[in-house]
């Protein structure tokens, strides 16, 4: 079923695009459409090729083949540009802001007035009329460095809607809000629709997608399997088996996985169902502060406990302390108050190798920038656990290294094509596999998970989440720092919230609710 | 209308393309610099042929010359290369190997008895020159880690610091009867040379390689060594590669930064008592051609690897070499920087390839 | 020694500081510009060097320093070229290309400045014109007031290197190059008209800076004149933290260490009158830049203010990982 037809031409069609990276073929004659005025959801789990597929229409990528259609009109789009030209303007999920820049220099960059001269306040008073009649404040005198997550994203739907887009297409948008602050997002998208703009939503979250948009159409694997569906017409499980592939053998069933059952929206408390003792605290975190990037409070006062056997989530919306608490945990920044205690050690002067010496494990967030030494072989990076040791070998043994690197590989799945080749070649869920082996074959007492399954598909998510269930039963305590709430929810023993770096709350999983963990990352009690 | 080349990155590329890339970047290179020649009024050919009799095809005068000029590239080489494989810029291994050499010429002609052993003696120089040259460079490598100074602007001022530190030895307390030299070496204080036993294999006479050659193919081997089989030559590529996962993995950062650039220094310091002690014989002001300088761009063109550092420092040996029969100064100079910038240019075309697409305006 | 004699010392070390650090402001200012659109450029002891000789090659026989100033500009400006195409167009590693394009342009000064040494007697050069009535005043006189042109257009460049940057179209494009070119390439600005731009004009700059020397202070070519300005240059910058403005009292101060030597020497107070302590007056130009990166890096510790973020970067569109 489709959405009513309407006599005008759809704002934006897209035809039969296909666009292949090197050996990976990301969309395979991929086709969408949204009318004027409409919001439309773009649907798909992580590498279906959603992001592309925008991207071709945003300017950013040139199809190897395909047809573009603008208000019924062929249109050949060379470059950003030109697409901005047009009208199309695009919301990255990593924001393409400029942060020493200030708000208004940002949304002035790239076009064409003021020609010459800017002065002191270019423009301001403009930019802050449009802000406040499209419901977006912003001040254009702040620089965008000092903006929190939500205000940068105000700025980059002015930048679009400064240049007169009327095809807005918003990459993830909702990953840096919090729960109560779809709200009055949704609101604003609804007055741009209203006003006439087709919107365009890319978007992995089922629950949002039936809140906020009017037709859906779902990618899978690079193909449109479901087009400009009615978001009335159809529910959840429908929805969620043509994300997966419900008549696929290889794919699994929605029930079984853990993460679709946070698709669909249904809360569900983790699998370990026997009521234990509790168990010896392992990792005491007391009255922990930090700083954050620029020099401002990023942590203040936190306190924290994880035991043996257990997974603690930290949950919290973006950039309220997750990264300076992993850090400082693992050693990597200085912590400027508190006591942080593994077992019966104090942590706090002992530096980075010290602590891993001692049982902690990491697994960075930013798992191609930290994670791994991405030109080196799969072998090399496998043997970085080297480093830790408590004395460390002056002669590394590679042969024997070798050998511990081929049956990791094995035991850990890690799809590749020899351990010589460079890490980083691999997939991102194959990297993080690695990472993961490696980290595990050091047989931590404590690993530190932040963002783990950040952007990978629903297979290599299934697979970090498995493992990090093994380690617990064999008596590791896992710190899951994790923006994804639903990973939280579905791993987690005990949630801790995280609130403008302070512990908002901490939760027994089995009486959190998604609602009372929104209200507490939100700072609301 | 679109570009109708499109840039692509390569996924693989043979051991075959990238040796003629690298052949076609010399070509160009050679044109460039016969270009630079005719300017200043010289016929190129003439230039190329005289530099290539004097260092290689000359016989065994020229490749004895050759090796003489090429040991203190391969040993402030190898000093840079180990540096710049953890991105740290050692482009003051010039400075280090001043230092070096006035060490040595210190313990050579007044911290240290004459009368000592050859070996003895030479042991000490080439010791203090290693220390010293080391705690320059770590020097800088302390400033880089823990003030974050930019290494590149630090072990460059030192080389103009050590310069005037050693031309105030020169000029002053240990200028030999008011000129700016060091009195000449003892004969203890000497590295041995093939000429030293023409008396016995009269070929011999007046073939100057001196021991200091096997001492930098040595350091050649042990860096190879170092780098393949020991923790912190593993701890180096690791850095190099990426820092930050090196830090998460648990590698001391800062220690291993002093540490490699004082190793980097030793090699330069060691350059500079080979030079005083199997050249020069004694200390005097500008006794090295910018032998740090050129083993910059020696080790960038040897890919970082510690046996391709001793086959390029022996073409720029050569080339050294060649250089004092053709006229115009700096030509030296000017071929190494036009061979490594279009070395470095030219490495585009092994990470890309441009795929033709055709001229039409529709994709 | 007399009051008025103190005091008159002073005055003379800044207005001699002042005139020798103008090559160093001029090319300051012009790696200040290239580094802002995120190249670093490590050549321009070389640029410096070609941009001296190129000066004074063509001012003996045209009799035209400004010819000269010109034809060092261009000279250096085409030279550079070579770097930008090297890391901008072929995005090899910009520390590497800098080096390089270095040694050639040392090498090529060397070579074609040979026959040009010792040349100085029938040179033109930019003589000294003070400022009428303005040079008359007291302290500020002599030390602003009474240079060449080449001075006085260093001091005129800062501010407008300035405005150039924090108040143009222009500028705010090439600050948005060089912090986050991805960004800026999204909107349509032209990442690598810019980064060629940049780069050529702070060669261009380097060169005169080059001939602001040989033209103007030494006068004459020599082999090696600028003794390392050209990376002194490049520690100016990071300590100016990018800012034209800021660039002047480093500028100014570095001439005056570098004048100290003579200036001191003149006076006869005890170890300062052993000719032996020329050797360390000599060092402290290049220690006081260490120093100044030191100082500069335990203030930025505090603050938290940095590089141009994508500086050293090669900007590559839609690189996919």
């Amino acid at each position: 079923m489709s959405a009513t037809p309407s006599t005008s031409p759809p704002a934006v069609e897209l035809r039969g695009i296909s666009k292949r990276f090197g050996r990976t073929l990301a969309l395979d004659g991929a086709s969408f459409t949204v009318q004027r005025g409409q919001i439309a959801a773009l649907l798909g789990e992580n590498g279906a090729g959603k992001t592309t597929l925008m991207q071709v229409l945003a300017g950013v990528q040139f199809a190897d083949q395909g047809e573009l259609w603008l208000d019924g009109v062929a249109i050949e789009l060379t470059s950003p540009r030109q697409a901005i030209a047009r009208g199309i303007g695009m919301v990255h999920q990593h924001f393409q802001l400029v942060p020493t820049l200030t708000v208004a220099e940002n949304i002035l960059l790239g076009t064409d007035w003021p020609r010459f001269w800017l002065g002191p306040r270019p423009l301001h008073d403009e930019i802050a009329t449009l802000g406040q009649r499209l419901k977006l404040p912003v001040d254009p005198a702040a620089r965008v460095a000092a903006l929190s997550v939500g205000e940068q994203q105000r700025v980059e739907l002015l930048k679009a809607l400064w240049r007169g887009a009327r095809v807005l297409i918003l990459d993830e948008p909702t990953a840096v809000l919090g729960p109560l602050e779809l709200t009055p997002f949704f609101e604003a998208l609804r007055a741009l629709a209203a006003a006439g703009t087709a919107l365009v939503l890319i978007t992995h979250k089922l629950a949002e997608v039936m809140a906020a948009a009017d037709v859906v159409t779902v990618l899978r694997r690079g193909r449109t399997v479901a087009s400009d569906v009615s978001t009335r017409s159809v529910d959840a499980d429908q929805l969620s088996r043509l994300i997966l592939g419900g008549d696929d053998a290889s794919a699994p069933s929605p029930a079984a996985v853990t993460s679709a059952a946070a698709v669909v929206g249904v809360d569900r408390p983790p699998a370990a169902g026997v009521v234990r003792a509790p168990a010896p605290a392992l990792l005491r975190l007391t009255g922990v502060s930090a700083l954050g990037q620029r020099g401002e409070v990023a942590l203040a006062g936190v306190d924290l406990e994880v035991r043996c056997g257990e997974i603690v989530g930290v949950a919290g919306v973006s950039g309220n302390g997750q990264r300076e608490l992993a850090q400082v945990i693992v050693g990597l920044q200085p912590s400027t108050a508190g006591g942080i205690v593994l077992g019966n050690r104090d942590l706090t002067r002992l530096s980075v190798r010290e602590r891993l010496a001692l049982g902690l494990g990491y697994i960075p967030e930013d798992r191609l920038g930290h994670g791994i030494a991405p030109s080196l072989s799969v072998r090399h990076n496998l043997a970085l656990g080297l480093f830790r040791q408590q004395r460390p070998p002056w002669l590394v043994p590679w042969s024997a290294l070798a050998q511990r690197g081929t049956d990791l590989v094995a035991a850990h799945d890690v799809r590749l094509q020899s351990l010589e080749q460079a890490a980083g070649e691999l997939s991102g869920g194959n990297v993080q596999k690695l990472i993961l082996a490696r980290e595990i074959d050091a047989r931590p007492r404590l690993l530190v998970a932040a963002q783990p399954t950040r952007g990978l598909d629903l297979g290599a998510t299934r697979a970090v989440h498995d493992r990090l269930r093994q380690l617990t039963a064999s008596g590791c305590g896992v710190l899951l720092v994790s923006e994804d709430l639903d990973e939280v929810l579905a791993l987690a023993q005990r949630v801790v919230v995280l609130f403008k770096g302070r512990v908002a709350g901490t939760l027994e999983r089995a009486v959190a609710s998604a609602e009372s963990i929104g209200r507490l990352m939100l700072g609301q009690p | 209308m679109r570009s109708p080349v499109r840039i692509v990155p390569r996924h693989a590329i043979g051991r075959g393309q990238q040796a003629g890339i690298a052949a076609a970047a010399v070509c160009l290179a050679l044109l460039l610099g016969g270009l630079f020649l005719l300017l200043a009024g010289v016929d190129p050919l003439a230039a190329y042929a005289a530099i290539g009799r004097a260092a290689f095809w000359g016989g065994a005068y020229a490749l004895s010359d050759t090796a003489v000029k090429a040991t203190p590239l391969i040993l402030c080489g190898l000093g840079c290369a180990l540096a710049f494989r953890m991105r740290l810029w050692n482009v003051g291994a010039e400075g280090q190997l001043l230092l070096g050499a006035w060490a040595a010429t210190g313990v050579a002609s007044f911290w240290l008895p004459a009368t000592l052993p050859r070996p003895l003696l030479l042991t000490a120089m080439a010791l203090a020159a290693v220390v010293v040259g080391a705690g320059y460079a770590a020097l800088a490598g302390w400033l880089k880690a823990r003030l974050n100074v930019n290494e590149i602007l630090s072990t460059l001022m030192l080389v103009y610091v050590a310069s005037h530190f050693n031309n105030f030895w020169i000029f002053g307390p240990w200028s030999q009867s008011g000129f700016p030299l060091s009195p000449q070496f003892a004969p203890s204080a000497q590295l041995w040379r093939l000429s030293d036993a023409a008396a016995a294999v009269p070929a011999l006479s007046g073939i100057t390689l001196h021991a200091g050659f096997a001492l930098a193919l040595l350091a050649a081997a042990a860096v190879w060594w170092l780098l393949r089989s020991t923790r912190l030559g593993f701890a180096i590529d690791v850095l190099g590669d990426n820092a930050a996962c090196g830090r998460s993995v648990g590698i001391d950062v800062g220690r291993t930064t002093v540490l490699v650039l004082a190793l980097s220094g030793a090699c330069a310091g060691l350059a500079g008592m080979v030079e005083v002690s199997g050249v020069v014989l004694r200390l005097q002001e500008r006794f090295s051609p910018g032998y740090g300088f050129t083993a910059i761009i020696v080790a960038w063109l040897a890919r970082l690897n510690p046996a391709l550092v001793v086959v390029v420092a022996l073409l720029f040996g050569g080339l050294l070499v060649g250089s004092r029969e053709v006229q115009p100064a700096g030509i030296a100079m000017l071929l190494q920087g036009t061979l490594l910038l279009v070395v470095v240019g030219s490495e585009f075309f092994a990470r890309y390839r441009a795929q033709w697409r055709g001229w039409s305006a529709h994709g | 020694m007399a009051e008025g004699g103190a005091l008159a010392f002073v005055v003379n070390l800044l207005a001699a500081g002042v005139a020798s650090g103008t090559p160093l402001l001029i090319v300051t200012l012009g790696e200040v510009i290239a580094e802002r659109g995120g190249v670093l450029n490590l050549g321009l002891e070389g640029l410096m060097l070609v941009g001296a000789m190129s000066g004074v090659l063509v001012a003996l026989p045209t009799g035209s320093a400004s010819l000269g100033l010109l034809a060092a500009f261009t000279a250096a400006a085409l030279l550079a070229t070579a770097h930008a195409v090297v890391c901008v167009s072929l995005r090899a590693d910009q520390v590497v290309s800098g080096l390089s394009l270095g040694f050639v342009g040392i090498g090529l000064a060397s070579m074609l400045g040979a026959p040009l040494v010792g040349a100085q007697a029938q040179l033109d050069r930019f003589a000294v014109r003070p400022v009428p009535f303005f040079s008359e005043l007291p302290v500020l006189g002599p030390v602003l007031f009474a240079h060449n042109v080449l001075t006085y257009g260093a001091l005129l460049a800062a501010p407008l290197c300035w405005l150039l940057l924090q108040r143009t179209r222009i500028g705010l494009h090439l600050r948005a190059v060089g912090e986050n070119p991805e960004a800026a390439d999204g909107l349509g600005v032209n990442v690598t008209v810019y980064r060629y731009a940049a780069v050529c004009l702070g060669g261009g700059l380097a060169g005169v800076g080059g001939a602001a020397l040989s033209l103007a202070l030494t006068p004459g070519y020599v082999d090696g004149m600028t003794a390392g300005m050209g990376f002194v240059a490049l520690g100016l910058t990071i300590f100016a933290r990018w800012n034209p403005l800021a660039a002047v009292p480093g500028a100014l101060l570095f001439g005056a260490i570098r004048r100290l030597p003579l200036d001191v020497q003149g006076l006869d107070v005890g170890w300062l009158a052993n000719p032996s302590s020329g050797y360390f007056f000599n060092m402290l130009p290049y220690l006081f830049v260490i120093g100044v990166l030191v100082v500069g890096n335990l203030r930025r510790q505090q603050r938290g203010l940095g590089a141009p973020a994508a500086l050293g970067r090669s900007f590559v569109r839609g690189e996919r990982r």
